[in-house]
């Protein structure tokens, strides 16, 4: 291997009127390096402000009595230390019992929607990536929900999933007769799979873009390769397709799994302010103890405790799932 | 290490975030002011947030701008006017207490009064403040005391009153051959059963007695003060705790609950219904024959509709006296002045103007209500059957929701109780007065400490 040589170190030499234009060049990388760092302070800056200040406020609020006496005050609000966190996760009580069956029953959505959702985005994108007539139809097509304001999006869902007069029931009743009276699909144990269809609907255009992006990456010579070796399709796809977006994976369930489980627009857009006890997320339970019940303690002990719950998760996701530092260079 | 290249983008990349940031946050800082100005300037400007009184929010907006428009020319100062819809109302207030950044004056349901006045970001009404806007004597008595606790100054004075009432479809009373509305809860429940029919023989009710709103919280709450009241049960103790399981309460949400269980006089769909605005189209649509309300005549009349009557709310007994006689709570809408506002004064001049005689008979005549000015209130143009049955179901048989500052809260859990309740028998589930006393239990469990 052919070496390159050194310049002899600096200090090895007694400093000459030329080191002089050195020195301003040391001095210049000395800036550089906090250039950075000064363009990003505003940023850091505003982060703290929007997102840990808020965030350290909400858990102080944990360790409040807050309701409608010290609100308008709530510097001065009483200290309870850890009762908040004693009423909300006492699983014989009223609110603990509602937090943990909503817990698990977000949990579940979670799962169901983030599998939908991916699964139908790797569908659509393995089969746009490649290039047939109409394609750009498609992809414009399968990006309309996300497009789309959710306010909008989901009060159709809400009007179509009406009991008397609504679409879906319309056709089921009606048109095709399959049924004899339209169930209830904003109340009871179908709300829970109305809200799961709602967010699968709104979530899986994100998953397929961010797919479609990481399948065009990879080269198309592969593929041939593979064909010419004799890799059946669903060998390509489990062989080639699956382990070169592994990174965009990665990243599309954790971003997808946060944010579904923190979804608190579809419920309140569908069922208004209090969700049927069988379609209670962990988000609108906290809102409906911290604004309906005027409970703003119990709700940020709530918020806290799902907060560590994610983190944890998260954290354990990043270190085993995500691609260390390492291999971003790749 | 990344590369010096990886540096340089990344330098890149953070210097147009931060620039984005920043210009991001200037616009915010921009539309802050702008909106902030408005009550900072001295007898310029002052914001009014409006509960939606009529058919709709354009209504509205029409209605109290002509108001604006008469208050300006006679001040000078402006009103910038929002009509908040009442999903939204409750908890657009909160936001401005728990912030401090609120409208000037503000329309609030006036069950609310006391939860809002524990909060202590309202003015209130006493010495000066209730002089700027005419003093105590020109109110109805009873619509004054729901402005707060009792024994505490006011933080919210009387703008529109209303009461409940029976309301109903007069010509499908006269279909059904039924002289007079009923008087008594058994005699409600016959006629509501004679009017829960098949009207055109394809094996399916169409038609309902009685329609109600079932994921309506304030509504439900509602019915739980009324119907519990003539069950002889109170929501509160005399010393302010909360007691949702006494035999009253518990009887009373029951009676409501089986118009759609046992009885199923109630169409199952009403459980859905999570607004009540849309039950005088029920009535007008024939979808259903009564139901209970404050004021719905100005949806009658937006709609045309003349068919409708109003009646007192049955008693469960037909001789009943004192508490048990109660066929409404002195419902309405008062108004309040925020503490944080930047321009008190212009803001106490606006309630004074919203609270004039004149005022007061154009507003609550556009909006079917009732003046809570006395002048206004004994005026002969409030004098119409309805009006004056109105005037004597406050005058006799009225009582204020419980003056607690836990109503808020009260008025929320109980409501969703009673709405689960609703949704379970629209299930097909059966509700026994059992259920009814858990559901009650829970709420109360989850109320907090006063």
């Amino acid at each position: 291997m052919p070496t390159i040589t050194q310049a002899p170190p600096e200090t090895s030499e007694p400093l000459k009127p030329r080191d002089a234009s050195k020195a301003i060049k040391r001095s210049s990388i000395k800036r550089d390096r906090f250039f950075p760092y000064a363009l990003s302070a505003p940023a850091a800056f505003l982060e703290l402000l929007i997102h840990i200040v808020p965030m350290l406020l909400g858990v102080w609020i944990a360790f409040l009595s807050l309701t409608q006496f010290s609100i308008a005050n709530w510097v001065k609000a009483p200290f309870v230390g850890l009762q908040n966190f004693i009423t909300a996760l006492d699983p014989n009580g009223p609110i603990g019992s509602q937090f943990f069956d909503a817990l698990g029953r977000t949990f579940l959505f979670t799962v169901l929607v983030v599998a939908i959702a991916w699964s139908l985005g790797i569908f659509a994108a393995v089969l746009l990536a490649s290039k047939f007539r109409g394609n750009g139809f498609f992809r414009t097509l399968f990006l309309v929900p996300y497009a789309l304001p959710s306010y909008v999006t989901t009060i159709a869902w809400a009007f179509m999933f009406n009991q008397r007069d609504g679409m879906v029931n319309r056709f089921l009743v009606e048109d095709l007769g399959i049924l004899d009276e339209g169930p209830f699909w904003l109340l009871g144990g179908n709300s829970f799979f109305v809200m799961v269809v709602v967010a699968v609907w709104q979530f899986w255009p994100f998953a397929f873009l961010m797919l479609l992006a990481a399948v065009q990456s990879i080269p198309n010579e592969v593929y041939e390769a593979a064909s010419l070796d004799g890799a059946s399709l669903w060998k390509q796809f489990t062989s080639i397709t699956l382990p070169m977006i592994k990174h965009a994976n990665v990243v599309l369930l954790l971003m997808l799994g946060l944010w579904v489980f923190n979804q608190f627009d579809i419920p309140y857009l569908l069922f208004g302010p209090v969700s049927p006890e069988e379609a209670t997320l962990i988000s609108p339970l906290i809102y409906q103890q911290s604004f309906n019940n005027w409970n703003f303690g119990v709700g940020g002990a709530l918020s806290v405790v799902l907060l560590i719950a994610l983190l944890i998760v998260s954290a354990f996701y990043i270190r085993l799932v995500m691609p260390k530092e390492k291999s971003i260079d790749d | 290490m990344p590369s010096p290249h990886f540096t340089n983008n990344l330098g890149r990349i953070v210097a147009i975030t931060s620039i984005a940031a920043l210009s991001l946050s200037g616009l915010a800082g921009c539309s802050g002011a702008a909106s902030g100005s408005g009550s900072a300037e001295a007898g310029g400007t002052i914001t009014y947030w409006a509960s939606n009184q009529g058919s709709s929010v354009t209504q509205d907006e029409e209605i109290l701008g002509e108001s604006i428009k008469r208050f300006t020319e006679e001040t000078g100062i402006e009103v910038e006017l929002e009509v908040v819809p009442w999903a939204d109302l409750y908890n657009r207030i909160l936001t401005a207490v728990s912030s401090g950044e609120g409208p000037d004056v503000l329309n609030i349901g006036n069950t609310w009064a006391t939860t809002l006045q524990a909060s202590g970001a309202f003015v209130p009404f006493e010495g000066e403040a209730l002089e700027a806007v005419g003093g105590a004597e020109k109110f109805v008595p009873a619509a004054l005391a729901t402005g707060g606790a009792e024994g505490q100054a006011p933080t919210s004075l009387p703008l529109y009153s209303m009461a409940y009432g029976l309301y109903y479809n007069t010509k499908m009373f006269e279909e059904a051959g039924i002289k007079q509305a009923p008087k008594t809860w058994d005699e409600f429940l016959a006629t509501a059963k004679k009017l829960t029919k098949d009207t055109d023989d394809d094996g399916k009710i169409d038609q309902y007695g009685f329609a109600l709103a079932g994921q309506r919280t304030a509504n439900n709450a509602h019915a739980a003060f009324i119907l519990g009241m003539q069950n002889g049960g109170e929501l509160y103790t005399k010393d302010g705790k909360p007691d949702f399981t006494n035999d009253g309460i518990v009887s009373g949400v029951n009676d409501w609950i089986q118009l759609m269980g046992e009885t199923g006089v109630v169409s199952k769909s009403n459980a859905e219904i999570n607004d009540g605005s849309v039950l005088p189209g029920e009535i007008m649509d024939g979808n259903a024959a009564m139901f209970f309300d404050q004021a719905p005549g100005k949806s009658f009349k937006a709609a045309g509709f003349e068919d409708y009557a109003m009646a007192p709310i049955p008693l469960k007994d037909s001789g009943a006296t004192g508490q048990e006689a109660t066929q409404s709570l002195v419902a309405g809408i008062n108004v309040s002045v925020f503490e944080n506002s930047d321009n008190k004064d212009a803001a106490l001049e606006f309630v004074n103007h919203l609270l004039s005689v004149d005022e007061q008979k154009t507003l609550n005549a556009k909006y079917t209500s009732l003046p809570s000015v006395t002048e206004a209130f004994d005026d002969p143009a409030f004098g119409t059957d309805e009006q004056q049955a109105k005037k004597e179901i406050l005058a006799n048989n009225a009582a204020p929701m419980p003056l607690f500052p836990t109503e808020g809260q009260m008025e929320s859990l109980v409501g969703e109780a009673i709405a689960k309740q609703f949704a379970r028998i629209a299930q097909g589930e059966e509700i026994t007065e059992a259920d009814v006393r858990k559901a009650l239990e829970d709420a109360q469990q989850q109320m907090p400490a006063s």
